[in-house]
């Protein structure tokens, strides 16, 4: 058998990526060094990343990038980035013989294979963790800002920056922007690929500066004590690329309301179109209003907090018991109930703060949302599904993916009753390619097989140790996972971890991860006999 | 002033004829049949040649030239010529084009093509058409005066509660004024105690409100306005932008075409349109979309006889006005004689437009009644005018019979034309003449 796909090419320009690694490994390297703390876990990996890109890029002399050639390689980016990003968490659990000072062995990270789920994790900005606790008792600021930093490179796309900065991806950029890129297509924005890629990364850049900025000045005017610099720009790398990792273990929750309302707008722009701010910035402020995506976008959010706000308003959406099989802090319950019902603004950010960061599959929690009744819960697993904006670094299936579907539904309905009329898809105006619509029913149809097929998988090996995962439960992982949202409902709620799962399940969530994370098509066709030979 | 006409088609014959009696005119056309008929049935100079030629239009007199009219059927030979002349010379240039891409152009710049003036067939047909709509029994509809002035042609059936009333009786509306009735093709001028009879076309003048309102009481069965049910058939490019006025104007109105793929490109350029992949000689398809109900069916095929079989279908089916495009302008008159209710030509459509280009004595705006037989002109009145400073039933004594003051607005105001009304100059004025006064009158006014 004669292979039609050049993979040496494709492993070339891993190797490029790998070796350029070394260089955000700098920045976690330096915190070690502020803090005092081992820099052994950044040197020793980035020793790693810079061989292995070498080695890697001595296959081919000049890659040429097809189409196939382009998801070989995105995909194998995102596998071989998380591999050689969980060297840090493995040498800072184990710890290095004669830095004694870096050991932790308390941490869960020891596990390959935790340690490859809590990467991917990050580089997919799922923002599911593994950490059996999260606290610098456990773990080094600098290993944390690691945990954050795999977020902030993974969020606008490592091929995505990848193409930005490294003049030998000019060609064929494109096709790997559109494999890596969230939603259907990508938007040239300049003529040159590169410049694209390096705006969409500008408006990135800029607004996690931002955020970090008004975060910290809160601090400053003492408003949200608990955000020092620290905290400030781990949240800032968290936010905009819609991870969710939070260095506190009880995520927003553990930070003022003043705080919590600076970091909803921030989802709702992580989860918007960014070639959107790039045309807001070149001085098309009116594509951002008139863009159907973005409307529907604030539509859905609007809508879903403003049902969820009076829910709690009332107290009707809070249970007073804990779920069954817990032991629920009865005093917790109680603070949580007296602070809700009946208060206008509480009810209203618990709201719009967890719907955004479901929808936008950003992860945070500013409360322990198991607290609330099973139907609320429901629907927070239905927003799990909607996913942010294409081009956007939310998850799962994406607005406009929502809309292209039920515009054609009613499409359908309408040549039913007039079979001869011609009705084309229109998107803010534009006819959408009959070809796009089926390609994305078939991801949607994709997505929902996977998502049940998981959901029974998991359940049962669940079963298989003894977990006792409620159906809701396993169905939370699952949509957390493929849809890169983080948190589920239960023992993998916002203030649990994905830890108590058997290697087996975290080994599959790994993949469900990297395939959600890449919009499962470019994965899935590497395992078809089509696409190695003809 | 001399005017070359490159091109001796229906269009351009028609032109030449409308002017070979006030201006020198030259034809040029590469038909030698073509150049030898027109040498002898009208009063102008026809030449054999390749209008884009440099030879022939010196040959036309290009030097001494004011105008260049290019009219042939081909958009690219129409602008060669256009810009060709205008290399050559400083003759205003008038070009004739199908393609809407081109006027687009042109519109982007003023000067694209050394072209001064474009007219686009395809785009002056679609807007007759849609001025046709939402006036119930309507043959034509012109505005004058920037839309505050409306002139419309009507046909008075059995039926009509104006039919065998006189003239004084029928006019009950304010600004309305009756500017002729044509009865087996004769133009007259109607006095008050004129009796309108059925089947007569009667020409009034007046704001568009009091046309709509004269409409309606016309034919008071049928409804106007935007819940007016129109379907389209055919695709072509005057069905496309009779669709798209339409939708601007609020009307959602439904297209057939037979062709998938014009049908989808259609459907993606028109989204407030309906369109549907069908024949349009399929009963079956007609009876299932209820092509019967509707209020107007416009047939812009490209054949006149489809056009005509589809408009008489749809008579059949129940559709209350059919409209149909007709290439061939004689066939006008005979399309309507045996059941399309308005035909519209794009070429006679195009002539006009040109020749109120052509016009001395500041005529703003020209309609064409019954191809030639009357004109109603635009114009804006000067000191040297007639009527300038008198009061009108004085003004008309010094006017030749035939001629009617249709309305006169003064800074975009309407003014209903009364005996003693002053015209002032500055005024816009709509003026009806028969043809055979036109040459006449132009001048004087």
């Amino acid at each position: 058998m004669k292979l039609r796909v050049d993979y040496k090419a494709s492993l070339r320009l891993v190797g490029t990526v790998l070796k350029y690694l070394a260089v955000p490994l700098c920045f976690p390297l330096v915190v070690a060094l502020y803090y005092g703390e081992s820099v052994l876990p950044f040197v020793v990996t980035m020793a790693v990343t810079v061989l292995v890109g070498i080695g890697l890029e001595r296959l081919a002399d000049e890659p040429d990038i097809g189409a196939r050639e382009g998801f070989l390689m995105v995909a194998t980016t995102w596998f071989a980035v998380t591999l050689v990003g969980a060297i840090p968490f493995l040498i800072e659990a184990h710890g290095v013989p004669f830095v004694t000072s870096a050991i932790h062995p308390e941490s869960t990270l020891g596990n390959p294979v935790n340690a490859l789920f809590e990467t991917m994790s990050g580089f997919t900005t799922t923002g599911a963790t593994v950490l059996g606790d999260i606290s610098f008792e456990s773990h080094t600021r600098s290993i944390m800002m690691w945990r954050q930093l795999t977020q902030w490179l993974g969020g606008m796309g490592i091929v995505v920056l990848a193409v930005a900065i490294l003049p030998e991806l000019s060609v064929g950029g494109a096709q790997l922007m559109d494999a890596e890129a969230p939603g259907p297509g990508i938007e040239k924005l300049t003529p040159r690929i590169a410049e694209t890629a390096r705006a969409l990364w500008g408006a990135y850049l800029g607004l996690t500066v931002l955020e970090i900025v008004l975060l910290y000045s809160l601090h400053v005017t003492g408003n949200a004590p608990n955000m020092d610099v620290y905290n400030a720009i781990a949240h800032g790398l968290t936010t905009m690329p819609t991870g969710g990792f939070s260095p506190e273990a009880r995520s927003i929750e553990a930070f003022s309301a003043a705080a919590q309302w600076v970091i909803i707008p921030f989802m709702v722009a992580a989860g918007t179109n960014f070639a959107l701010f790039w045309h807001v910035l070149t001085g098309e402020p009116k594509r951002l209003v008139r863009d159907t995506e973005f409307k529907s976008y604030l539509g859905i959010i609007g809508v879903i907090s403003a049902i969820l706000a009076a829910v709690l308003f009332l107290g009707d959406g809070l249970v007073s018991v804990a779920p069954a099989g817990e032991t629920y802090d009865q005093f917790y319950l109680e603070g949580v109930r007296t602070a809700l019902i009946g208060n206008v603004e509480p009810s209203l950010r618990q709201s719009i703060f967890q719907v955004v960061s479901i929808v936008t599959t950003t992860g945070y929690a500013s409360m322990d949302f198991n607290a609330w009744s099973a139907p609320t819960q429901y629907g927070l697993l239905f927003a799990m599904f909607i996913g942010g904006s294409a081009g956007s670094t939310g998850g799962a299936i994406k607005i406009v993916r929502w809309y292209v579907i039920l515009k054609s539904l009613r499409r359908e309905l309408f040549t039913t009753a007039h079979p001869e009329a011609i009705r084309p898809v229109r998107l803010a105006g534009r006819a959408v390619d009959e070809r796009a619509i089926r390609g994305i029913y078939a991801f949607t149809l994709l997505y929902l097989v996977l998502f049940f097929v998981s959901t029974g998988l998991l359940h049962l090996d669940a079963a298989r140790i003894d977990l006792g995962l409620s159906v809701l439960e396993s169905m939370s992982a699952v949509a957390a996972t493929l849809g890169n949202v983080g948190p589920g409902f239960g023992i993998v709620g916002p203030m649990g971890s994905y830890l108590d799962f058997s290697n087996s399940s975290k080994l599959y969530m790994v993949i469900l991860m990297w395939m959600g994370r890449l919009e499962i098509l470019p994965v899935f066709v590497l395992f078809t006999p089509e696409y190695w030979r003809r | 002033m001399r005017v070359i006409i490159v091109g001796a088609g229906q269009v351009g014959s028609s032109i030449a004829a409308d002017l070979d009696a006030t201006h020198e005119v030259v034809i040029v056309d590469c038909d030698p049949e073509r150049v030898d008929e027109l040498n002898y049935s009208l009063d102008v100079l026809a030449i054999r040649g390749d209008g884009t030629s440099v030879d022939t239009l010196e040959e036309a007199g290009i030097e001494r030239a004011d105008m260049v009219i290019a009219s042939t059927d081909d958009d690219e030979t129409n602008i060669v010529v256009c810009a060709t002349a205008k290399a050559v010379s400083s003759a205003f240039t008038i070009a004739r084009v199908k393609n809407t891409e081109y006027l687009r152009t042109w519109q982007h710049s003023e000067k694209a093509f050394g072209i001064d003036f474009m007219v686009c067939t395809n785009l002056l047909a679609a807007e007759s058409i849609v001025r046709v709509v939402g006036l119930p029994a309507a043959r034509d509809v012109d505005p004058f005066a920037g839309g505050e002035v409306q002139m419309a042609e009507f046909e008075v059936d059995d039926n009509s509660p104006v039919a065998n009333q006189t003239v004084s009786e029928a006019d009950r509306f304010d600004s309305l004024t009756f500017a002729a009735i044509l009865r087996n093709g004769a133009v007259t001028i109607p006095r008050g105690d004129t009796i309108i009879r059925p089947g007569d076309r009667v020409v009034v003048i007046g704001s568009p409100q009091s046309v709509q309102g004269f409409a309606t009481s016309i034919s008071p069965d049928e409804s106007p306005g935007t819940a007016e049910e129109v379907v389209i058939v055919g695709g072509s490019e005057i069905g496309y932008h009779v669709a798209r006025l339409l939708e601007e104007r609020g009307f959602k109105p439904r297209l057939l075409e037979q062709d998938p793929e014009r049908a989808r490109e259609l459907a993606e350029q028109l989204p407030g349109t309906i369109v549907m992949e069908s024949d349009a000689t399929d009963i079956d398809f007609l009876e299932r979309e209820y092509i019967g109900d509707a209020d107007l069916l416009v047939s812009a095929l490209d054949s006149d006889e489809k056009n005509l079989l589809v408009s008489l279908l749809a008579a059949r089916l129940g559709v209350e006005r059919t409209v149909a495009v007709i290439d061939t302008t004689p066939y006008v008159d005979l399309f309507e004689a045996v059941g399309v209710d308005v035909g519209v030509s794009p070429r006679e459509v195009v002539a006009e437009e040109i020749t109120r280009f052509t016009r001395e004595g500041g005529a703003e705006n020209v309609a064409l009644i019954e191809s030639d037989k009357a004109e109603v002109l635009e114009i804006e009145v000067d000191a040297d005018s007639v009527l300038a400073g008198r009061p009108i039933r004085e003004s008309v004594t010094s006017l030749p019979e035939g001629v009617v003051i249709g309305a006169i607005t003064r800074q975009r105001e309407f003014i209903t034309p009364r005996g003693d009304t002053v015209i002032e100059p500055g005024d816009h004025v709509v003026v009806f003449a028969d043809s055979s006064v036109v040459g006449d009158v132009a001048p004087k006014l």
